[in-house]
């Protein structure tokens, strides 16, 4: 009897380890197999061998390196953005007891929702050459030219990214403010703590996995972001999407493409793998 | 502690810093209310300096709202709250200069041990030297310096009350609000931990501490007063032994302690040493007078503990009964007899033998150990 029982048991261990197969093959077809065309035609010339000359051309060229600097840079400014504007929002929604506020939370959710480019266009409406601010503007003072140009600028694709992506920051917050313990801010502030320090010392820790968590996925989608950056059009503004789109489509540069693609690829596993290096740290 | 041992001159936390005298603390017609909903009908209260007021009553009394009210956490819809002689009503919690423990300590997680008990100091703009020797001191009171470099995670519930306890007091409050602060331990550590805030207390005699709980043995060993809330309502406030002697009323009797209520008349109220006599049924007692006129009725209130079942010097009352019940528990036997349509529960320490359940059976109980009670209707 109990030989029986023990034979399909020892078995059924080595049959589980096959679940993990699936996952697997979809992910070698899906990212590891189109990643490898990728980096073979980042490395092979136009004649089929190996050039490497090409990508050391590629990775030194102006165009590039501005890219980079520019994509680091938008990135991280965004990314402080939506830091500072989701903390601001998710402590007064929070904190500050007013009766809309739930539903103020669900409709600044509901801007995950939507497409990129929709808030960008409605910036364009509203601050753009033509737009309504320019509009009220130029008639207003009797102006010749649109006085307000900072949405065709880096500043422009800013307020855009910060708009858009905010809502990631301001959700896992509002999640760990929701889990710390009102008893712990009203004993603090019995204690002698104003607002502020309440918000620093208590608030803040305790939420601080969570604004990481928030921060590293803005960083990553602002590093990784097109469309915002497309449709604002700002002269000199190129960002490594925008840069790998103009080179493949508009010049045909595959090679250059696929090289600053890795690139890309490779800054962007680069801060997930310290995003979770930051997460372990922090919430064990 | 001197001014100038504050370091930095601002005047107005040093006040908050130092302070350490006795306060008072003062309800005058305080009232609570939720969404409409009352949940502390006007509540006028005096606690005085130096004193343990325990506020106990039945889950749902409002005993942790009129302590929410003291801090400051929740705004009366009428009434005024002083605490020692300033009316703090409309301030806001940090100006109140109190401290709270509460039920579940609330201890920062992400300080060390010495950091979450130095918070209030620091808060309140103390200077490093005031804050490290208040640290170690508050530590020192609950026995637990050597644990500062410790995270809340690390210690046991006992060990995390204790920090609550010494966080509350580093700040010298003028009042120490406690709610339930014992209700997380287990039995065993409880008791330790009342014998622990009575010795604190001995130690700190100028604070007042306004106590929470709904275990009426905690409020009786620590408590010079103790007031009864059910409903929203005070219905009973006197020293602990007064109260637990002559309850006020039936709520107050079978609350604190327990009570046995009987239904008397009262039979000849002419007073005899205090005493008058009373009828329960067929037998005549003797009681303490409450001055009421022959005829009247009233309840008469006996504790468990003060009935025996043998006739002894003094013991000159005797209730007949029959026995209903017998726990024998070792230390005590728990009897619960039946007298007329009232049960009576009795704990005896001595018993000659054990009774035996559904005979006949005398009780006894001295004058001086029972009182009478108004029969209110609905209460
Ligand atoms: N924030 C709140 N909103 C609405 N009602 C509340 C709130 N806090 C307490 N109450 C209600 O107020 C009443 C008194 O509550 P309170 O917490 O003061 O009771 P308590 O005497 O401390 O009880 P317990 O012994 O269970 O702690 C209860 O009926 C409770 O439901
Ligand atoms: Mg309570």
């Amino acid at each position: 009897m109990s030989d029986l029982a023990a034979a399909p048991a020892a078995a059924r261990p080595n049959l589980n380890g096959l679940w993990v197969a699936p996952p697997l093959i979809v992910l070698a077809l899906s990212f590891l197999y189109p990643l490898a065309l990728i980096a073979r035609s980042a490395v092979l010339g136009e004649t089929g061998a190996p050039d490497w000359s090409g990508v050391l051309a590629t990775l030194d060229s102006r165009p590039f390196l501005n890219a980079l600097l520019n994509t680091g840079e938008i990135a991280v400014a965004s990314t402080a953005g939506c830091l500072a504007l989701g903390l601001a929002l998710a402590l007064i929604l929070a904190f500050v007891p007013f009766p809309g506020a739930p539903l103020a939370a669900r409709l600044i959710d509901t801007f995950i929702a939507l497409p990129t480019f929709l808030i960008t266009l409605a910036f364009t409406f509203l601050y753009g050459s033509a737009g309504i601010l320019n509009g009220a503007l130029t008639q207003g003072f009797g102006l010749a030219e649109p006085p307000v140009h900072f949405l065709y600028s880096a500043w422009g694709v800013i307020l855009a990214e910060v708009t858009v992506y905010s809502p990631f920051v301001l959700r896992p917050l509002l999640a760990a403010f929701s889990l710390i313990d009102q008893s712990q801010i009203e004993v603090a502030g019995l204690l002698g703590a104003r607002p502020w320090r309440i918000v620093r010392s208590v608030i803040l820790p305790a939420a601080l996995p969570a604004a990481i968590a928030g921060g590293s996925l803005c960083l990553l989608l602002t590093v990784n972001e097109f469309g915002i950056v497309l449709f604002i059009g700002a002269k000199g503004v190129i960002t490594l999407p925008l840069l790998i789109y103009d080179k493949a489509i508009q010049e045909s540069d595959y090679q250059a493409a696929c090289v600053i693609a890795i690139v890309n690829v490779a800054l962007s596993l680069g801060l997930f793998g310290l995003y979770r290096v930051a997460a372990r740290r922090l919430g064990g | 502690m001197t001014a100038a041992a504050l370091g930095d001159g601002r005047t107005a936390t040093q006040d908050l810093v130092r302070a350490g005298a006795a306060s008072t603390v003062g309800f005058d017609k305080v009232s609570v209310a939720y969404r409409g909903a009352v949940v502390l009908k006007p509540l006028t209260l005096e606690v005085a300096a130096g004193e343990i007021l325990a506020m106990i009553g039945p889950s749902g009394s409002g005993k942790t709202t009129a302590l929410r009210a003291v801090a400051g956490f929740v705004r009366p819809v009428s009434g005024r709250i002083r605490v020692g002689g300033t009316d703090v009503t409309d301030l806001p919690p940090y100006e109140r200069g109190l401290a709270m423990v509460v039920q579940n300590y609330a201890l920062f997680p992400h300080m060390r041990v010495a950091d979450n008990v130095a918070f209030g100091l620091r808060a309140r703009g103390a200077a490093r030297t005031l804050i490290e020797s208040r640290v170690d001191d508050a530590l020192g009171v609950v026995g637990m310096r050597t644990f500062r470099k410790r995270y809340p995670r690390e210690l046991s519930g006992g060990q995390q009350q204790r920090v609550a306890i010494a966080r509350a007091l580093a700040v010298r409050p003028r009042v120490l609000l406690l709610d339930e602060p014992l209700s997380a331990l287990d039995a065993q550590i409880r008791r330790s931990m009342v014998e622990e805030i009575a010795r604190l207390h001995a130690d700190l005699p100028d604070l007042t501490i306004l106590y929470v709980t709904h275990d009426q043995s905690e409020a009786l060993t620590l408590a010079d007063r103790i007031a009864i809330l059910k409903d929203g309502a005070l219905c009973a406030v006197g020293r602990t032994a007064d109260l637990y002697r002559r309850p006020p009323n039936r709520f107050a009797a079978e609350f604190l302690g327990r009570a046995n209520l009987l239904p008397v008349v009262i039979e000849d109220d002419r007073s005899v040493g205090g005493m008058v006599a009373v009828r329960a049924g067929a037998d005549r007692l003797l009681v303490a007078g409450d001055g009421a006129p022959a005829g009247t009725r009233r309840l008469l209130c006996v504790r468990p503990q003060h009935l025996t079942l043998t006739a002894e010097l003094g013991y000159s009352n005797r209730i007949g009964g029959r026995l209903r019940q017998v726990h024998w528990q070792g230390e005590l036997t728990h009897l619960v007899a039946e007298v007329g349509d009232s049960l009576v529960r009795i704990v005896a320490t001595r018993l000659p033998a054990l009774p035996e359940r559904g005979g006949a059976v005398d009780m006894f109980f001295a004058p001086g150990d029972a009182s009478l009670i108004p029969e209110e209707a609905g209460v």
